[in-house]
């Protein structure tokens, strides 16, 4: 056993800080929660990407580094550690360029891996629908052969980064004879393509987090089905898996952390008993996650998908984000209701963004309750029924 | 970072499991908590044996030169099996400390003795009253008497004393109001012992230290190094307890997980119930949340890494979600878990009584908000 980095990941880890450093000093962005998957910044992702930090754990081939996960754990820790705005190239890194190394051809390894990695192909997802939320395996999105090209038909929702995404990841159904579960198939889809179209929803912060995406007729060419045609069922298991593996999930509002406790500090909260007992039980908390989360990336390392052991880690994680928004409210009490912008706001409005988003963490990539479903039967092997 | 254990450790750890599984069933583990000794002469020789007592000692010493994180493998084992006797006391509580700040003449004397197994040690630390593992709380005085010590006193929840060869005991020195660690043959008469009864069975004492005499040259080390040397000892202590917990809580675990496969109710598994399996998958994550912030105290303590906030961390966790884990497992073992019939009652016990052992969840988060600097 080893907790501990090597020298070249210490070095690597302040290359990222000095970096991010910079970006702030130099005035691009200001840390901000939730910037992982709200924090659209072209310029940014960019910048990254000149510093080959996107796909980061791909062949060099493909424009990535083959670094390892860890690497890629260091990495992202630190983004959100700083709040950066790195929703441009989130989904691309963390999970479309690994399944399309997983399961894409060759062919769209090239057209695809080299764009993400040079911030220039910015992905979201559609995954679920209005009638297919848990239950993902009973979507009613078709794709219909005809000649070299599919139709896809039928709309999905909850879609992330839709606003600015280039291209979409999307499964449909293939075989509607089949079982449900094997008649799923996975799709790239140009945002451009005739037939698109999007509705922005505005989640419970007053943010438009996602949209409805719709598919009316859209023609997309069969080189981008990924993978197997019917097995898309199985190819999102494996997506999910990657979706739920991060650091995001522990430190979306690591910015609200580190301001709550300076703020404690500052105004001499810390000898009030109950107030050092909550931080300090946060604290706990936090670090305890963060050794979960390690271990996903060092799951993958071993060359497998995390998955009761992502399962795991993101539902505890989702947990601690929604206790640090509560606990930040209780100590700004009054003041915790005032939102961004408001006169007298403590903490830019963090507080209050924090306690009415994370509501939804533990809805996202799997709620907690099909996490501890997947978590008894395939990790601890329970009876299904 | 790695998290998993080496091919030795591996090794470690399927001796030590097969060993306990043959020589401490919970038959085995009762007869014990309910004999006067707690411990059985012959295991403790066959351990002795396996070269267990001399795990972490130097090899000049007897010792078989491996590291804490090596320890942590068979304490885990241990808990899990519910091992009885003083093998904590002796290793953890008597041995590393003489180890860590005997003299060269203390280490030659002692170690030996305690790794062939021959002498059972020590430590009698904590005091009446309420107070928490800080040096205040060190009250039993240790006045000089002509270059030697006298300490009179009385020391409260010390593991295994009644059948101590030796005892360190914790005092504070007068007049110059320190604090000292003295090593006493513990069958000196002037001592006086009465064994409590726990919920764990374990067998914790009383000890009443009257007028006795303690000749300079069994002053631990330096007086000089005073409380921070008390420090590491429960820092030490603390990861040892958390390691034993690890191993408990995973046993009941996996006694839980079988007994959720098994026992059927409407024509089903209760496992397969999603509340269970809700109940489950908690139990899981309090489990190797547990087992990754004690073993990573684990690794700093054995590479000599500052680790207060650490140590801290994983006892503040271990504590709470060990009683988490131990209640969601009566649950689900619904009323045979509450008999002496089952097994899990031994498991339960001990879980409180590591709980309860070298600072609670609020001692240690109080800890950890200090290294906040809050």
């Amino acid at each position: 056993m080893d907790f501990g980095f090597t020298e070249e990941q210490n070095k690597f880890r302040q290359d990222v800080r000095n970096f991010l450093e910079g970006e702030i000093e130099k005035g691009y962005w200001q840390p901000a929660c939730d910037a992982w998957i709200q924090g659209f910044d072209p310029g940014f992702t960019k910048r990254v990407a000149q510093r080959g930090w996107i796909g980061v754990t791909w062949p060099k081939e493909y424009g990535g580094q083959e670094r390892s996960h860890t690497d890629r754990l260091i990495l992202t820790e630190e983004m959100l550690r700083y709040g950066a705005p790195a929703a441009c190239h989130w989904f691309g890194d963390r999970q479309i360029g690994g399944c399309i190394l997983s399961f894409g051809s060759e062919e769209l390894k090239k057209e695809f891996l080299p764009r993400i990695a040079k911030g220039e192909a910015y992905f979201g997802l559609g995954m679920s629908e209005p009638g297919a939320g848990s239950d993902l395996a009973s979507l009613q999105t078709r794709a219909v052969e005809d000649g070299d090209y599919y139709v896809i038909s039928g709309q999905k929702t909850w879609a992330s980064c839709a606003s600015f995404a280039h291209y979409f990841d999307v499964y449909v159904r293939t075989d509607l004879e089949a079982p449900r579960h094997r008649g799923i198939s996975e799709f790239i889809v140009d945002a451009k393509s005739p037939g698109f179209s999007r509705i922005p929803m505005t989640d419970i912060t007053g943010t438009e987090a996602w949209n409805d995406i719709f598919f009316d007729n859209i023609r997309v060419h069969k080189r981008y089905l990924v993978g197997e045609k019917n097995r898309g069922f199985y190819q999102v298991l494996h997506q999910l898996d990657y979706e739920r593996s991060g650091m995001e999930r522990l430190m979306g509002n690591y910015p609200l952390f580190e301001a709550i406790i300076q703020f404690v500090k500052e105004n001499r909260l810390s000898q009030e008993h109950e107030i050092r007992n909550k931080l300090a039980q946060l604290q706990i908390e936090f670090e305890v996650g963060r050794l979960l989360i390690y271990r996903v990336a060092l799951v993958m390392e071993e060359g497998r998908a995390p998955n009761w052991e992502s399962a795991m880690s993101k539902a505890y994680c989702t947990e601690f984000e929604k206790r640090l928004a509560s606990v930040a409210m209780e100590v700004l009490g009054p003041y915790g209701q005032l939102v961004s912008g408001s006169r007298l706001v403590p903490l830019r409005g963090m507080a209050a963004h924090s306690y009415l988003g994370s509501k939804g963490y533990s809805l996202q990539a799997g709620t907690t309750e099909i996490l501890k479903n997947v978590l008894a039967v395939r990790g601890l092997g329970l009876p299904s029924s | 970072m790695k998290l998993t254990l080496t091919e030795e450790q591996e090794m470690l750890r399927k001796t030590a499991r097969d060993f306990l599984v043959d020589k401490c069933s919970k038959t085995f583990v009762k007869q014990t908590q309910e004999s006067e000794a707690g411990y059985s002469r012959e295991l403790w020789r066959e351990m002795a044996e396996l070269g267990w007592m001399g795990l972490p000692f130097p090899e000049k010493y007897g010792g078989g030169d491996m590291n804490f994180l090596d320890l942590a493998v068979i304490l885990e084992e241990m808990g899990r099996a519910c091992l009885p006797g003083p093998f904590f006391s002796t290793v953890i509580l008597g041995g590393l400390p003489i180890l860590d700040f005997g003299s060269e003449e203390q280490k030659q004397e002692y170690l030996p003795k305690l790794i062939g197994g021959e002498k059972i040690f020590t430590l009698a630390l904590t005091e009446p009253g309420y107070q928490n593992y800080d040096a205040s709380s060190i009250i039993v005085e240790a006045t000089p008497d002509n270059g030697n010590y006298i300490i009179n006193g009385t020391k409260l929840f010390v593991p295994d004393a009644h059948i101590a060869d030796y005892l360190l005991c914790v005092a504070r020195t007068r007049p110059e109001n320190g604090v000292g660690i003295f090593l006493t043959d513990a069958n000196n008469p002037r001592i006086n012992y009465n064994v409590l009864k726990t919920i764990a069975g374990d067998k914790l004492c009383e000890v009443v230290f009257d007028q006795v005499l303690i000749p300079e040259v069994n002053i631990l080390g330096q007086l000089a190094q005073g409380w921070s040397a008390v420090q590491k000892i429960i820092e030490r202590a603390t990861v040892g307890k958390c390691c034993e917990l690890v191993g408990n809580m995973q046993r009941i675990l996996e006694m839980t997980i079988n007994y959720a496969k098994e026992r059927k109710q409407f024509d089903r598994p209760i496992g397969s119930f999603q509340v269970m399996q809700h109940y489950c998958a908690d139990m899981a994550t309090d489990v190797d949340c547990a087992r990754l912030s004690t073993y990573q105290a684990a690794w700093m303590l054995g590479k000599g890494l500052p680790c207060t906030k650490e140590v801290a961390i994983a006892k503040a966790w271990i504590g709470e979600a060990s009683q988490r884990v131990s209640a969601l497992a009566h649950q689900i073992h619904g009323a045979i878990g509450v008999t002496m019939e089952h097994d899990l009652h031994f498991h339960t016990r001990l879980a409180k009584a590591a709980e309860l052992a070298y600072g609670d969840t609020n001692f240690y988060r109080e800890v950890v908000a200090k290294e906040m600097g809050l």
